[in-house]
């Protein structure tokens, strides 16, 4: 995992446009311990983006993309939504499916990329919203958890179909009035989290984007669990401030406000035992490895 | 059935694939000219001619010889950029010759920038910008090649040559296959050998007619 993979020919470099020339001299490609203090510093794997302004998904990717444990050698799965028109603009590999089928690609693509790089870890992510996850594609979700299949599924819970013009979907809260479900919801909201737990995800969080150390060190955490134990999940509040009727600055407020203790994104957390063991071990190495490097320091 | 002509354009909204109405791809040591199969060495000499004939003669490298990925890339984008040096000493004046990249396939919103850069989801608008009216395609996907070479023969009347590292295209109006550094570096020869025979704006005597 390194920088020199990602590097253009040297004959071309002064007629590349200069995204480019930034992305492989300034990226944090192969930087260990790489997370959101990046963003800003260095140069962002996500180049423009084509929400709404202030639409709390732009920050859960620019978070989610400076955290990734390996970008080099992830590759990304996304589905239909305001997510999808993301991805064009995303400096790491991925691949668009059909809605709903997202778990499904993963699961192949996970696979075939274990024959292919038998020699190299490489990373799956899913990154959908609600709709993709938890109603037409809920099948193929749960299903790839029951498989164990290693990777990690992010969905980005704004509790509707936004892209379509807000109808109602499985996340979507009991009694919540759309624009596009005017009679409003009449069932609970679907506890997918509790869900995967039954179905054998090894690690879930329930959260909001309001805090970007915290979206790191969850998007950390599934994706090395992912691809030492098995399946992960991440379900983010980011709240679609278009259909909810906030302006562009107040989709950060919403956040805070949706995760004090006792709301519906109040952070929530499950691993399993050997999940544990592993952030143990992992934290232990880490410890381990500080204090080898300060002692180094402290001799030169 | 009569052979359908590879010509530029702009041809319509929806060109046809050239394979759907009956072109076949060259065999190897063959190339074509407007879907006509021809000995290689033939297609090196009518491409450098077109090249040479050019107003805005442009070289498309795509991502498969920008990016480093490996010790033949590395190679191919020095020949290439052997090739652009050769065409800028062997132009005729007034002609502008260009080398343009084609760093990915990602359709770009909301915009690129036509003057730097060529994407396969909208080609014509850096062919339009920089009034390009022969090109070359070298390095780029064979899927990605061959719909950005239609969209151009549908809406521009630039002459287009595939330089492909595989079967060739047949929705160019030139295309060689089994591309290697040495073919690169060949048809820099020829360009220089053509030097001062082709008249600068003359480009229309090669192309066998606009489709218009
Ligand atoms: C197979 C299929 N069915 C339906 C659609 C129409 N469609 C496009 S986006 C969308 C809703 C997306 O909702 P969600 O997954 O929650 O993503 P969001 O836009 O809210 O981020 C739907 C139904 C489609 N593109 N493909
Ligand atoms: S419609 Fe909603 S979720 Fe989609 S980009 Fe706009 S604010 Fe974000
Ligand atoms: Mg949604």
């Amino acid at each position: 995992m390194s920088k020199e993979r990602i590097q253009i020919c040297p004959e071309f470099f002064d007629i590349m446009p200069p995204e480019y020339q930034d992305l492989v001299t300034n990226a944090t490609w192969g930087k260990e311990g790489r997370g959101w203090k990046d963003v800003g510093v260095n140069k962002e794997l996500i180049e423009q983006h084509s929400l709404c302004a202030g639409c709390p998904e732009s920050m859960a990717f620019r978070y989610i993309l400076a955290s990734l444990p390996a970008p080099e050698d992830t590759v990304m799965v996304g589905s239909t939504g305001c997510t999808s028109l993301v991805f064009p603009h995303v400096g790491v590999h991925n691949i668009h499916s059909l809605f709903g089928n997202q778990n499904a690609i993963a699961s192949g693509l996970k696979r075939a990329l274990m024959v292919r790089f038998p020699d190299r870890v490489k990373d799956v992510v899913v990154l959908a919203g609600d709709g993709a996850t938890v109603d037409i594609g809920l099948d193929y979700t749960l299903q790839s958890w029951f498989r164990q299949e290693k990777f990690t599924t992010i969905c980005f819970d704004n509790e509707l179909y936004a892209n379509t013009g807000g109808q109602e979907s499985g996340l979507m809260q009991k009694g919540f009035v759309a624009k596009m479900a005017p009679v409003g919801k009449k069932f609970d909201k679907v506890r997918l989290p509790e869900i995967a737990k039954e179905s054998g995800c090894h690690y879930i969080v329930n959260c909001t984007v309001s805090k970007p150390s915290l979206v790191e060190k969850v998007v950390r955490n599934a994706v090395l669990i992912a691809r030492e134990i098995g399946p992960t999940y991440l379900q983010l509040y980011t709240p679609c401030i278009l259909e909810i009727g906030k302006n562009s600055m107040e989709g950060l407020q919403e956040m805070r406000d949706s995760e004090k203790p006792g709301e519906r994104f109040a952070y929530k957390e499950f691993m399993s035992d050997e999940a544990k063991a592993f952030l143990a071990d992992l934290a232990e190495k880490d410890k381990a490895k500080k204090a080898s490097a300060k002692e180094a320091l402290a001799q030169a | 059935m009569s052979q359908y002509s590879v010509r530029p354009g702009p041809e319509a909204f929806l060109p046809p694939a050239a394979a759907s109405m009956g072109n076949v791809l060259p065999d190897p040591g063959q190339a074509h000219i407007n879907g006509r199969i021809v000995p290689e060495e033939e297609a090196f000499a009518h491409g450098a001619r077109v090249f040479l004939s050019a107003k805005v003669p442009t070289i498309f490298p795509g991502p498969l010889v920008l990016w480093a990925w490996n010790e033949k890339a590395k190679r191919k984008a020095t020949a290439i950029k052997h090739l652009y040096d050769t065409m800028k000493e062997c132009a005729p004046k007034g002609a502008t010759p260009m080398l343009i990249p084609m760093p990915d396939y990602r359709p770009k919103y909301p915009k690129i920038n036509p003057e730097v850069e060529i994407n396969p989801n909208h080609p014509n608008l850096t062919i339009w910008h920089n009034k390009i009216d022969a090109c070359i395609f070298v390095g780029v996907h064979c899927h990605q090649a061959n719909l950005s070479l239609k969209i151009i023969r549908g809406g521009t009347n630039c002459y287009t040559m595939a330089m492909c590292a595989q079967a060739g295209h047949e929705d160019a109006c030139l295309s060689f296959r089994d591309l290697t550094v040495e073919k690169i570096m060949h048809f820099a020869e020829w360009v220089k050998k053509l030097k001062g025979s082709v008249e600068f704006n003359s480009i229309a005597q090669y192309t066998n007619g606009a489709r218009t």
